[in-house]
């Protein structure tokens, strides 16, 4: 069953030096306890594809297209509507653990009220709850920190709050921007451990937005490769990850460090992503690709089907790109 | 918090004895006397005078005599209003400029926050544009104007209100002063409120609290209001201390008997211990009202934690 179907969804903001498009025409699609991975560089665009999905969007931010939840628009819901689905149908964990807590309350209170909220449990059978679903989370001695305040939390455990703040009304899908970005990788390791697990346990379907491709093998059924705002790719993640027909995504593979290759320099994409307020016209990535031809600087490639289950946004030959890999 | 509070005390002596060292010997050394103003005097005279408040004494002298008597809570007689002790003139006068000043500070708060807080929620529109104009308005309008417009309309115009007098603070002859005096500090509380308030807005921890579906009305109070009330707060400490002490123009427009006219008085008039007293007294406030704030803060900032 979809349960979430995002058609043309596209975010402009309005800024004093003209309207950038920071997503432009996204459509992908999610059933019930799959896992979809957005993977770009910072400024693709893709963490503000799920907050324009959550109404989380900067005050300039202009929101269009359609993203349909279990067939209903969620784009465009009043504020009450919306709150209805946020943390009880959708959840989200965002990428900085140390600033998206609030450091002025006490974490048991903060998991509380969600589902004093959303559930009308009273303060003490919701404290209950939390320190369930803190216990889930792995956290040691989850009665005592309830009555901690977030700065005394390392990075990692103040994760497995939010992660554990955003289950608590059991979503069906759950949106995690980043996750583990600002964690070393041990710990890196243990949260993605826990999500596959709360996946399999609760099949919640997972959104999961990274730059991270280790990340994206190990998680993820789906993969949506941004750039610029725009899809380069969309497939699943075998096929993206061991069979990539786009130079952008073959980029992004290559400089996954591996472990055979020590001594070797670490390939990189040269060049920065463009600057979105001015975009070459063609195609966003012609000035970093190795694949470049004349036909790139002219025209935008459309995004079209590779086979049955992918689609792909070059003019190169795919199976060119595919021989080479 | 007991070691913390017990610290600030100590702390608070050598402040103090430095300011009460500095006010002594500048007043001491500026030229003139408490009576080098009066009608003209015979030397034995002067000499008399002199010898019965101790000025014939050495300066240094005079200095620890002031600090003995200051150390039994003595703030020595007052040369300008004959018979009265200092202590007698501010035990008159403190309550009236405290009356005014708590009520004005109360106003300015509740106001000063809650505008701050609704300019900041409508950024950008005619709503934050009215306030803030408004805010200007009262931060820039200085008192010695807005004092006498107030009586003109509220007073000699409508007749609502008296013009002046204290009647023993009845509640009709506050009700002025307390405007007159709040609404500069309504609009600076205002200003800060509302930066503060945009900044905890913007901040990833508020997005959460929306990304977990909580009502906006909620979010201020239970997750922004505390963070954007700090920057507030450590103004509330001087700005007490200036409602209190610092309303001379109000208390002389509007005849109220505070600490504003003896602050006057007893500058012009030289009048070595009311000057002094008072000083200790601004002092005294202001070190006390700063240790309120700190302690306030580490009772809103749990990241603060005094040892």
């Amino acid at each position: 069953m979809t349960l979430l179907n995002v058609k043309d969804l596209r975010v402009e903001f309005t800024t004093p030096e003209g309207a950038v498009t920071a997503v432009n025409d996204l459509n992908f699609s999610l059933n019930a306890g799959e896992t979809l991975g957005i993977v770009g560089e910072s400024g693709s665009g893709k963490t503000q594809t799920v907050c324009s999905m959550m109404g989380l969007l900067a005050k300039n931010g202009i929101v269009s297209g359609s993203a349909k939840f279990k067939g209903q628009e969620i784009l465009g819901l009043p504020e009450r509507e919306l709150n209805k689905i946020r943390a009880e149908k959708i959840a989200m964990i965002f990428q900085d653990p140390m600033t998206s807590l609030n450091p002025y309350m006490k974490v048991g209170n903060q998991l509380a009220e969600v589902l004093v909220k959303h559930k009308g449990m009273s303060k003490k059978e919701a404290l209950a709850e939390a320190v369930r679903m803190l216990d889930a989370v792995k956290i040691p001695e989850a009665q005592k920190r309830l009555n901690m305040y977030p700065h005394e939390f390392s990075g990692g455990m103040r994760q497995r709050v939010m992660i554990a703040m955003a289950l608590l009304c059991s979503p069906e899908l759950l949106i995690a921007d980043e996750p583990t970005t600002a964690l070393d990788v041990t710990v890196q390791a243990q949260i993605l451990a826990l999500l596959n697990e709360l996946k399999r346990d609760f099949n919640t379907a997972i959104i999961m937005i990274t730059h991270d491709l280790g990340v994206v093998a190990g998680a993820c059924d789906k993969v949506l490769v941004m750039y610029a705002g725009r899809t380069m790719e969309y497939g699943s993640a075998d096929d993206i990850f061991y069979r990539p027909t786009h130079p952008y995504s073959e980029g992004l593979l290559k400089a996954i460090p591996r472990l055979d290759s020590a001594g070797e320099e670490l390939p990189t994409i040269p060049g920065n992503p463009p600057n979105l307020l001015n975009l070459p016209s063609g195609c966003p990535f012609q000035e970093r690709c190795h694949r470049v031809q004349d036909r790139c600087r002219q025209e935008a490639p459309a995004l079209h089907n590779f086979d049955a289950e992918r689609l792909r946004a070059c003019h190169a030959d795919a199976n060119q790109i595919l021989e080479a890999s | 918090m007991l070691s913390f509070i017990a610290k600030r005390v100590l702390e608070a002596i050598p402040t103090l004895l430095i300011l009460i060292t500095v006010s002594f010997f500048l007043m001491r050394f500026a030229p003139g006397n408490p009576f080098s103003a009066e009608i003209a005097m015979t030397p034995e005279v002067m000499a008399n005078i002199e010898a019965k408040y101790g000025f014939d004494k050495p300066v240094h002298e005079q200095y620890f005599t002031y600090l003995g008597n200051l150390l039994q809570g003595d703030l020595g007689p007052s040369f300008k209003y004959k018979d009265f002790t200092v202590n007698e003139l501010v035990a008159q006068a403190l309550p009236v400029s405290v009356k005014i000043g708590l009520f004005a500070f109360t106003v300015a708060v509740t106001f000063g926050v809650t505008f701050g807080t609704i300019a900041a929620l409508r950024q950008n529109t005619w709503i934050d544009y009215t306030i803030m104009t408004s805010a200007m308005a009262g931060v820039v309008i200085p008192s010695f104007v807005l004092a006498p417009l107030l009586v003109l309309i509220f007073a000699i115009g409508l007749e609502w209100l008296p013009a002046g007098g204290w009647h023993n603070g009845a509640a009709p002859y506050v009700v002025l002063p307390v405007i007159g005096m709040s609404l500069y500090y309504i609009a600076s509380i205002s200003r800060i409120m509302r930066g503060s308030m945009i900044e905890v807005l913007n901040s990833n921890f508020i997005r959460t609290a929306k990304a977990k579906g909580l009502s906006m009305p909620y979010i201020i109070v239970r997750h922004a209001l505390r963070p954007a009330i700090l920057p507030v707060l450590s103004y509330l400490g001087p700005a007490l201390v200036g409602i209190i002490t610092g309303s001379v123009v109000i208390e002389t427009i509007f005849g109220l008997p505070g600490i504003g006219q003896l602050f006057v008085n007893g500058a012009l008039n030289r009048d070595y211990s009311m000057v002094l007293g008072l000083t200790i007294l601004v002092g005294a406030l202001t070190i006390t009202f700063n240790a309120i704030v700190d302690i306030l803060y580490a009772v809103v900032d749990p990241k603060i934690r005094y040892s």
